[in-house]
Parts: structure tokens; sequence; C-alpha cells
């Protein structure tokens, strides 16, 4: 059986250079050698090392699971460490994924529209003109930014009791005040259905209107 | 500047196919010369590769907006080399004048 074909990985831009060299070898051997640095790698690296999200956040961006974000990240700093070490230069060029030039979406008619020329500011929506429209990765991360990543709720199963969580302890590990036993989590919520949900009731808003 | 719409038949009160590669009628409105072309799709009952076949019928005709409702992965990185900007429009019951009426707005 052939393995499950990889999901596509969406960058945000292309990298503004193409690689690096490595300048003053002091032996001058290992020169014709390069490290081949994946599009995806090098997204993964801007995202957690430059905009400092956490994978979590970063897995959103580029649309593959928390996992394999953490994947790609570590073999971006293994390539890189690489390259450093032995003096090699970095060509960033190939693996599975396509650019995204950012989408929009229009308040008034409630059209998705992208911008094809990077160069020019999107003044308004293309198909009614209209001045009121908002970029689809701004929600998103807006809503990552301020929700945390579960429903922080900590519930007896006993009693009904519920505190809010401590962000790294087991709920388990906590002891309800009224009838001693011991907590879990209240119904995970993961934040990615959460905010498909917010998008969709704010589209079904936009056609009421 | 050319616009391509993705339609259900060759009339103005024709609905707007929510499908891309393989919608029935391409309409092509210039909004300079208010002119409308009707193109059948060749690509309709093709079974693979629909959609960047269609990409190539209208960048061949120079358009520079498609209005649909639905673009494929494979297409929606073939329109961004080709410069051309998508507009994902999901309300099936439009009619191909309303969207005219829009654009001209």
């Amino acid at each position: 059986m052939s393995p499950r074909p990889l999901r596509l990985r969406k960058v945000s831009n292309p990298p503004v250079i193409s690689g690096f060299k490595p300048y003053g070898v002091k032996n001058n051997n290992g020169n014709a050698e390069a490290v081949f640095l994946h599009f995806e790698e090098y997204e993964a690296l801007r995202l957690c090392d430059y905009e400092l999200l956490n994978h979590h956040q970063a897995s959103l961006i580029t649309e593959v699971s928390r996992p394999t974000l953490t994947r790609i990240y570590a073999r971006a700093r293994q390539k890189l460490a690489e390259a450093f070490v032995m003096g090699k230069q970095i060509i960033i060029e190939g693996g599975k994924i396509y650019f995204d030039n950012r989408w929009f979406v229009c308040n008034t008619c409630g059209c998705y529209f992208n911008n094809p020329d990077k160069q020019e500011e999107v003044t308004g929506c293309p198909l009614c003109g209209s001045k009121s429209f908002s970029g689809i990765n701004d929600v998103i991360y807006e809503s990552e930014e301020s929700a945390p990543r579960y429903s922080a709720l900590c519930i007896c199963p006993e009693c009904g009791y519920e505190q809010d969580h401590h962000s790294g302890k087991s709920c388990k590990a906590e002891i309800c005040p009224g009838c001693g036993h011991y907590m879990i989590r209240k119904d995970p919520v993961p934040i990615k259905t959460s905010t498909k949900k917010e998008k969709h009731e704010s589209s079904d808003h936009q056609h009421g209107k | 500047m050319r616009v391509a719409i993705t339609s259900t038949g060759n009339s103005l009160v024709s609905n707007l196919d929510q499908r891309f590669g393989r919608c029935t009628y391409f309409i092509i409105y210039d909004t300079e010369s208010k002119e409308t072309e009707y193109i059948p799709n060749p690509n309709k009952d093709v079974q693979e590769g629909a959609g960047p076949a269609s990409v190539q019928l209208l960048a061949s005709h120079d358009v520079k907006k498609i209005i649909s409702g639905e673009f494929g992965i494979k297409i929606k990185s073939l329109l961004e080399s080709l410069k051309i900007q998508m507009i994902i429009l999901k309300e099936s019951e439009k009619t191909i004048r309303e969207i005219i009426n829009m654009l001209n707005q």
C-alpha cells in the first residue's frame, strides 16, 4: 500500500532570498555541497522563530497538524545546523507547498477574493467595490491570540463543581473542594473547530443582512 | 478589463455555476466596452484535468478576474502565477445579470 499523500503546506510568502553562501571558508574542499532547505521548513522557521508563534498557532497558518509542523521545524533546524557546522551553503527550494497570497472576505456581498498582485494594496471589493472587507488570515489569527487552546475549565464528575484550569497542571491532580473527588477536564474543545464555527456564523450573518 | 464568470447557461438570467473547471458556460464580460461573450466549456465532461485546461482557455482570452463558486487546489497556484484574481461567491442563486450589475457599481 502506498503511503498517504502529503498534505499541501501553506506558505504565506516566498522568501526574499533564494539561499545563503558561507564566506571565509577555512579548508576549501567542502564548498560544492549544499543543504536544500524546503519552503515549508523556511516557513516553519519564520513563524516559530521570527514571528515567535507557538507550534500550534504556526500549524494553523500552514494548515498542517501540530505534530507535523513540529517535525518540519525540527528538520529545518537540523538542516541549518548542518549547514553552519559543515560550512555548506543553503539553498531554499522544493517541498510540497503552495503560496497563499492573502485572501479577503467582503462584508457587503460576502464574496471571497485574493490579491494576485502583491505590490498593490487592496482598495475595495473587486465585485461590488465596497470598502468594507477583512483579511481571512487576520480573523483566524486574532481569535487564536485571544482564545486559549482548550476551554480551560476543570469539572468534578461527582458534584459538578467547576473551576478554572491551571495551565500546565493536570486536572486529575486537582481535588474537588466540595466532595474530595478527583477533577476532570470539562469537554475539551479544540480551537480549530471553534474558529471554523465562528467563520460560518459570521458568513451566515452577512447573508442575513 | 475582462472578467470571466462561470455560468450554468448561455443567457444573462442563468445562475452562477458553483464549479469552475466543469461549469457549463464561461461568460466573459468586458468592463470597458460592456460586451459579453459566451464560451461553452469544452472540458465539461473531462475525467481529469478540467481545471488547468479551463484556466488555459480563459488565459488565452486575456481574463484578469474569475468569478466562481469554488477553485480547486491545482488551479489556485496556477492562477496566482498568472496573476488572475479569484473571486469566490457562494450564492448559487445569483444570476449573471446581478453579478454584472455588481461589477458596474
